[in-house]
């Protein structure tokens, strides 16, 4: 039973192994974490600007729909038929004045309820369904819809406090300065990563890993260590962000640093440079900015590519890492490639992403069996608290506490 | 009619292409393009949408040798070994020295242990142009299929 889950320690310095492979607590994840009470990213706004616009996307395990009906209002409901359970939507996206399902032509509007069941009287009399069934009672099953600043959320629960309450004022500051203008969607990208969904969520707030495990950030001078930057989290600790100011270290305080662990700061220099341009173009000056919204997204902005990252848990060992890039409405034409070239550093193929994929297969595939724990101390124990400095996972552990709390296994005195 | 030297000359360079790529030579798969090139992988979705977001994009040579410098210096990604098919090729219509050309691909690929799968499949949309005999790559567009990519993209397809 997931309630046997033996913690170590308290502040979620020591993270049992089990956690990434048990099945049992899987199913506890989608039911506690997915359908519980928690905002799980949909989509942009953007991506629906029409009414009858919808996109399909995954909560956990949980097939959803969020469209835009007549009025202009999003709703999500579950992708699945009311009658016998088929997906009502098929394709990945597109614009409908209902949704009907194939299989016996249910019909729902956008807002999910059932509007038309062929044969309801029978035919000629004879059939049909009886004079009790109430069409009202058989709506596709709703999701609470919130947008704030363009992106779209959906809960199952009815417990989910407001949206904005929780996002918190850092998390709402993040996503308002990068999606506080009109923004408009470059493309997509997916990934299948054979690794537990949880590790990508640690990895999103590790620090610690960033410059060691991405080479090319300092090799190639793009970003490191040295640089002034911290972590910052809400006050649940759920969210966080990771953040650094361009050109605040200096190369020598880099060199120094790098020497010591084998990587080699500003060893090698690209031929085409542009690729690692910073256009400022917010009022600070920070040319990274990553931020994870509890419990499947991500917002990110490295120099000029700006993305948001969303993950679809597909079983205990597997998930979708889907990528949307986005710019800006008013960006010109030379904007728009610049940001398409920049988009080189991200994603499956990214030149500081490609490694994640990797550091979270090989933690999967070699800790199958183990029964022990992992070791998250890196800018200390104890309290979960921001930092102002990067060399630290210090989030990693704030993950685990929100996580512990949801799945109510938390250790007695268990650090929040 | 397009000459046959010409078009033995396209299919080698195909040929060539893949098997560079699949023996990890990529300094060499490098001479398979002209210098002016563009090389960029794009997933069939956001052609059809008509998103212009690339998996990889190199605007020019110069960004195809630093993604091959980072690749050898300073990425980490699978332990693999690639194996390109290469198929019905097609030459479609002559453009300024050379010719626009489309072929298909699967390409394969084994771990560590020899455990293969299935990783990619589309189509190769591309412009070639012919010099001395030889014909290099002007454009290649990778179009990819099964656009949800398996683990990661490290090695080119
Ligand atoms: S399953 Fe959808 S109409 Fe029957
Ligand atoms: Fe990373």
């Amino acid at each position: 039973m997931p309630q046997d889950i033996e913690w170590p320690r308290n502040d979620y310095s020591r993270v049992p192994y089990r956690l990434y492979h048990d099945p049992e607590l899987y199913a506890r994840e989608q039911e506690r974490i997915f359908e519980g009470p928690t905002w799980s990213y949909l989509c942009l706004e953007a991506e629906i600007p029409e009414p009858g616009d919808y996109v399909t996307t995954w909560v956990g395990d949980t097939p959803v729909v969020a469209n835009r009906d007549r009025e202009g209002t999003v709703h999500a409901f579950v992708n699945r038929c009311a009658h016998r359970g088929a997906a009502v939507c098929r394709a990945a996206r597109g614009n409908v004045r209902v949704h009907t399902c194939i299989y016996h032509r249910w019909s729902y509007d956008h807002a999910g309820n059932l509007r038309g069941v062929p044969f309801h009287r029978g035919i000629r009399g004879e059939g049909g369904m009886d004079e009790d069934f109430d069409m009202d009672r058989h709506s596709l099953r709703k999701l609470r819809a919130a947008i704030f600043e363009g992106v779209v959320f959906g809960s199952f629960s009815d417990e989910t406090e407001p949206l904005e309450d929780y996002l918190g004022p850092m998390m709402r500051g993040h996503i308002g300065r990068l999606m506080g203008r009109p923004v408009r969607v470059l493309g997509h990208q997916r990934q299948r990563i054979e690794g537990n969904w949880k590790l990508y969520l640690e990895n999103l707030r590790d620090t610690y890993h960033a410059s060691l495990l991405h080479e090319f950030l300092v090799t190639f001078g793009l970003d490191r260590a040295t640089q002034k930057g911290g972590v910052e989290m809400d006050a649940r600790h759920r969210h966080n962000l990771t953040y650094a100011h361009a050109g605040s270290d200096r190369d020598e305080d880099a060199r120094a640093a790098y020497g010591r662990q084998q990587v080699r700061a500003g060893a090698l220099t690209l031929r085409d440079p542009r690729l690692l341009e910073f256009r400022r173009e917010y009022e600070d000056d920070r040319n990274l900015a990553i931020s994870t919204v509890f419990p499947n997204a991500a917002f990110q902005q490295l120099n000029n590519s700006l993305a948001t990252r969303q993950v679809q848990t597909k079983g205990i060992d597997a998930f979708d890492l889907v990528w949307t890039y986005f710019g800006y409405a008013d960006d010109d034409e030379d904007m728009t490639a610049h940001r398409l070239r920049q988009a080189n550093l991200f994603g499956p193929g990214g030149l500081v992403s490609m490694e994640d994929a990797e550091a979270i297969e090989i933690a999967q595939r070699a800790s199958r069996r183990e029964a022990g724990t992992t070791v998250v101390e890196v800018g200390g124990k104890g309290e979960i608290s921001d930092r102002a400095y990067r060399v630290n996972d210090v989030p990693v552990r704030g993950f685990w506490s929100y996580y512990a709390e949801l799945m109510d296994i938390e250790p007695p005195g268990a650090v929040r | 009619m397009i000459e046959v030297e010409a078009r033995l000359a396209i299919a080698d360079l195909f040929a060539n292409y893949g098997a560079f790529l699949d023996a990890d030579r990529l300094e060499d798969w490098l001479e398979c393009f002209a210098e002016g090139c563009r090389y960029e992988i794009v997933s069939r979705e956001n052609l059809r949408r008509g998103l212009p977001l690339a998996l990889m994009l190199c605007e020019n040579k110069d960004m195809l040798r630093d993604r091959v410098v980072s690749l050898r210096e300073a990425n980490e990604y699978s332990v693999h070994t690639d194996k390109h098919v290469i198929g019905g090729l097609r030459i479609k219509e002559p453009v300024e020295g050379g010719f626009a050309v489309e072929a298909d691909y699967a390409m394969f690929q084994a771990d560590a242990e020899g455990t293969g799968s299935l990783y990619s499949f589309g189509t190769y949309d591309a412009e070639c142009e012919l010099a001395g005999g030889a014909a290099k790559f002007r454009r290649m567009t990778v179009v990819v299929d099964n656009w949800n990519i398996p683990h990661m993209l490290s090695t080119p397809i």
